[in-house]
């Protein structure tokens, strides 16, 4: 019984809550992809980018903060400073989608050309955020680590094996689920929700009802990119800030969004968890959960080298494409 | 301005951009420009072939240029005789297991319906991948540890490095088949992000799989197709030649061994471009054009759509194949960690689109002229970063910063003349010649 409860908890340790920390900033990128695709009608490559743009903001302004002596108790000050971080990446991406988009869709243009005027952006934002902050790893985390350490834990049940829960997983849990909860009711209840979602689902009939676009797709890019501002700084706080690194999660990100059923919100949730699980699960080495469940295994027990991380997502994206196109909850085609 | 005085006065004016180089910075520096400058061209064709005849997005061309990169390594390096002899045979009976997996899939799925042929064919493939494990783990571990320092992996076949050329874009071409079954037919932006995620995978499985390519140890001394600098310099017929042209023999070999890929490069461009124009003033091309602007009418028309796809995808990876084992090539050395989506995806993008889509002659163009810039954007970048911290003293942290990022200026130049020319000159410098110049003609 031990053994099991041991077994468990280096499985919740090493699997499963890594596991959900990295589902949730998955689920929060998603949600942006999926809302351009719903209203915008395109897949932005240039999400990743995004996502750095407004976390290197954020770390720029947390920077400025510890410097000036304030500091957010045992919380990260990158939370205070996040707010601005938000700002700034809406600010960006307003001023993209007024630059380079709004062309692109009073020429109504093909979809494919707004996918390559996104590539444009990525290289854009990439060279900035490189100009600015550089290519280097940045971590940016303070306050508190841990909410419950290994050795506190190992104290409290008495097992062999602790259970560390680390204070970044905590928050981006909390952060993630009250603006899930926030970005359900306004899509739901609020007037400016129901019509994104009338003009989702069909934009000539939106308009005709008077529903104003400009509007729309403003409030989708700034929901867009707060999102990906608040998925990239919890990631960062997670793991840590790196320019390639972000770019790099545009796969896993277009495929939570794909699994999920793109254009729904419900469904990038899902699909963000899909990802990350099967991702966590597959590279995990199983050797030690195997020893307490008494099996004497040869070998590590992994079943996929990390490096091959990326190559679950894609594995899972083309069985979705195989199987059921339109994602777990009937998304679009694309 | 005709299309051909277009393309004769762009072409010249490429050719004095790197004169310039020559005879202000210099000659070698010059002719490595335009080797690369030719190797980016043949990329450029290559996504022209698939983004201009037929409209196909492909962000994936770093994974197709890296497998011609592999085929320059298995091809052309001496084969390991220890590392075969210590796991050759496990790695073999690992390969037909998998074959043996794959086949059995397919006798299940053939006999079986519903819920059982799921279930079946997913029993099949998971006890196949623990038949695969165990006979591949203890062979990669005998090849990986053997002579680790200097081997540590199979080598490839020992044959001339330039056979490789024709490898590259076999394996590119058979990565290609395999996505496109996948991928095409659907949306655009699926092929996008499929591509994407193959060319991630391709790089992966490169750096981690070090039996076959060394992984991050790289392969270096790939043999060369041309002469070696130091045999030049040795070589009395060489040393006359030098003399007679009033040369160091140092820089006369250097000009020598640059000038030579760049023929050699040369070579497979032009016979590359006149395939690739014979192909798209043939009615095959027409009908690639067709599909392009209207594909339900040419489905209508009865042309195979998703057939064609296929098709066009396959021989314009192939290309990028060819190109990425002469990079390879020119290198002399593999290096998986260099594959950068930014270099080796979208700045060909930037090429093709500057240069004009759809135009062979713009693609190639955009090749030159990209690369140029890309190479040239440093230098120029510095030294305007300077120009304008010259307000700040020397140790100003703003200034460092700024001239320590210069390097970055790079993708945000690419990026800014990637979205004003999608803007303001969306058909490129040499724009595709449309059906009315062609009666003309």
């Amino acid at each position: 019984m031990i053994d099991f409860l041991n077994a468990l908890v280096v499985f919740a340790n090493f699997v499963f809550i890594p596991g959900l920390a990295y589902g949730a900033q998955l689920a929060l990128g998603a949600l942006g992809v999926t809302l351009i695709y719903g209203i915008l009608r395109f897949s932005n490559f240039a999400h990743g980018d995004l996502m750095a743009f407004g976390t290197m903001i954020t770390i720029l302004v947390t920077w400025w903060l510890t410097g000036m002596g304030v500091s957010f108790g045992p919380m990260p000050t990158a939370l205070l400073a996040l707010p601005i971080g938000i700002l700034g990446a809406v600010a960006m991406a307003l001023l993209i989608d007024r630059l380079v988009f709004r062309f692109y869709r009073t020429q109504k243009s093909a979809g494919i050309v707004f996918v390559m005027a996104s590539v444009g952006v990525m290289f854009v934002l990439n060279g900035i955020v490189r100009l600015v902050i550089g290519p280097n790893e940045q971590r940016f985390a303070d306050g508190e680590r841990f909410l419950v350490t290994v050795r506190g834990f190992r104290e409290w049940s008495g097992l062999a094996e602790g259970l560390a829960i680390r204070l970044p997983v905590v928050i981006t849990l909390v952060v993630a689920v009250i603006v899930v909860a926030a970005l359900f009711w306004f899509l739901q209840y609020s007037r400016t929700g129901k019509a994104m979602r009338a003009y989702s689902d069909n934009e000539d009939l939106a308009l005709l009802s008077g529903i104003n676009p400009d509007r729309v797709v403003a409030v989708t890019w700034i929901i867009a990119a707060a999102l990906a501002t608040i998925a990239g700084v919890l990631y960062g706080l997670d793991k840590s800030f790196r320019p390639f690194t972000y770019f790099q999660l545009l796969l896993p990100i277009f495929a939570a969004a794909i699994v999920g059923g793109i254009g729904q919100p419900l469904g990038a949730i899902a699909g963000g968890f899909v990802i990350a699980f099967s991702e966590v699960t597959l590279t995990y080495a199983y050797k030690r959960v195997l020893e307490y469940l008494g099996f004497e295994p040869a070998g590590l027990v992994q079943l996929l080298s990390t490096e091959y991380k990326f190559a679950i997502s894609f594995v899972i994206l083309v069985l979705v494409l195989l199987i059921r196109p339109t994602g777990i909850f009937k998304g679009r085609v694309l | 301005m005709s299309n051909t005085q277009r393309i004769i006065s762009l072409y010249g004016l490429m050719a004095i951009l790197l004169i310039i180089v020559g005879m202000f910075q210099s000659w070698t520096l010059s002719l490595t420009i335009l080797n690369l400058c030719l190797i980016s061209a043949i990329m450029a064709l290559g996504v022209n072939i698939q983004w201009g005849y037929a409209g196909l997005f492909n962000v994936g061309i770093m994974g197709f240029a890296a497998l011609g990169g592999l085929a320059a390594v298995l091809v052309s390096m001496p084969p390991v005789p220890g590392a075969w002899e210590a796991g050759g045979i496990g790695i073999g009976l690992a390969l037909l297991a998998l074959i043996g997996t794959v086949g059995l899939v397919m006798v299940v799925r053939a006999y079986t319906t519903g819920w059982t042929r799921k279930l079946a064919s997913l029993a099949v493939a998971i006890a196949g991948y623990f038949v695969i494990r165990a006979v591949f783990d203890p062979a990669v571990a005998a090849i990986e540890s053997f002579d680790a320092a200097r081997s540590g992996y199979l080598g490839g076949l020992g044959l001339p490095i330039v056979f490789s050329w024709l490898v590259g874009g076999v394996f590119a071409a058979a990565a290609a088949w395999l996505v496109g079954k996948i991928a095409l037919g659907l949306r655009s932006d699926y092929l996008a992000i499929a591509t994407l995620g193959i060319s991630e995978i391709v790089i992966a499985v490169m750096r981690n799989e070090e039996w076959l390519t060394r992984g991050v140890k790289n392969v270096s001394g790939l043999p060369r197709p041309v002469a070696y600098e130091v045999q030049l310099q040795q070589a009395p017929w060489f040393i006359d030649l030098a003399a007679q042209l009033g040369m160091n023999p140092a820089f006369a070999s250097a000009v020598y061994v640059r000038l030579s890929y760049a023929i050699l490069f040369a070579i497979v461009l032009i016979i590359l471009m006149w395939l690739a124009e014979r192909a798209l003033n043939s009615p095959w091309g027409r009908m690639m054009r067709a599909i392009r602007d209207n594909r339900d009418a040419a489905e209508a028309m009865g042309k195979d759509v998703t057939g064609r796809h296929l098709q066009i995808f396959v021989l314009g990876s192939a290309v990028v194949g060819i190109a990425g084992a002469m990079l390879t090539t020119l290198d002399g050395q593999f290096t998986p960690g260099q594959y950068n989506p930014l270099r080796f995806t979208f700045l060909i993008w930037v090429m093709v689109i500057v240069g004009g889509s759809g135009n062979n002659w713009g693609a190639v163009l955009g090749g030159f002229l990209i690369w140029f810039l890309w190479v040239e954007a440093e230098p120029v970048g510095g030294w305007l970063m300077s120009v304008m911290t010259s307000g700040f003293a020397a140790d100003n942290p703003v200034r460092q910063q700024l001239v320590d990022a210069a390097p970055y200026m790079r993708p945000l130049l690419m990026g800014v003349i990637l979205l004003l020319v999608m803007r303001f000159a969306p058909r490129g410098l040499i724009p595709e010649r449309t059906a009315p110049a062609m009666r003309r003609k």
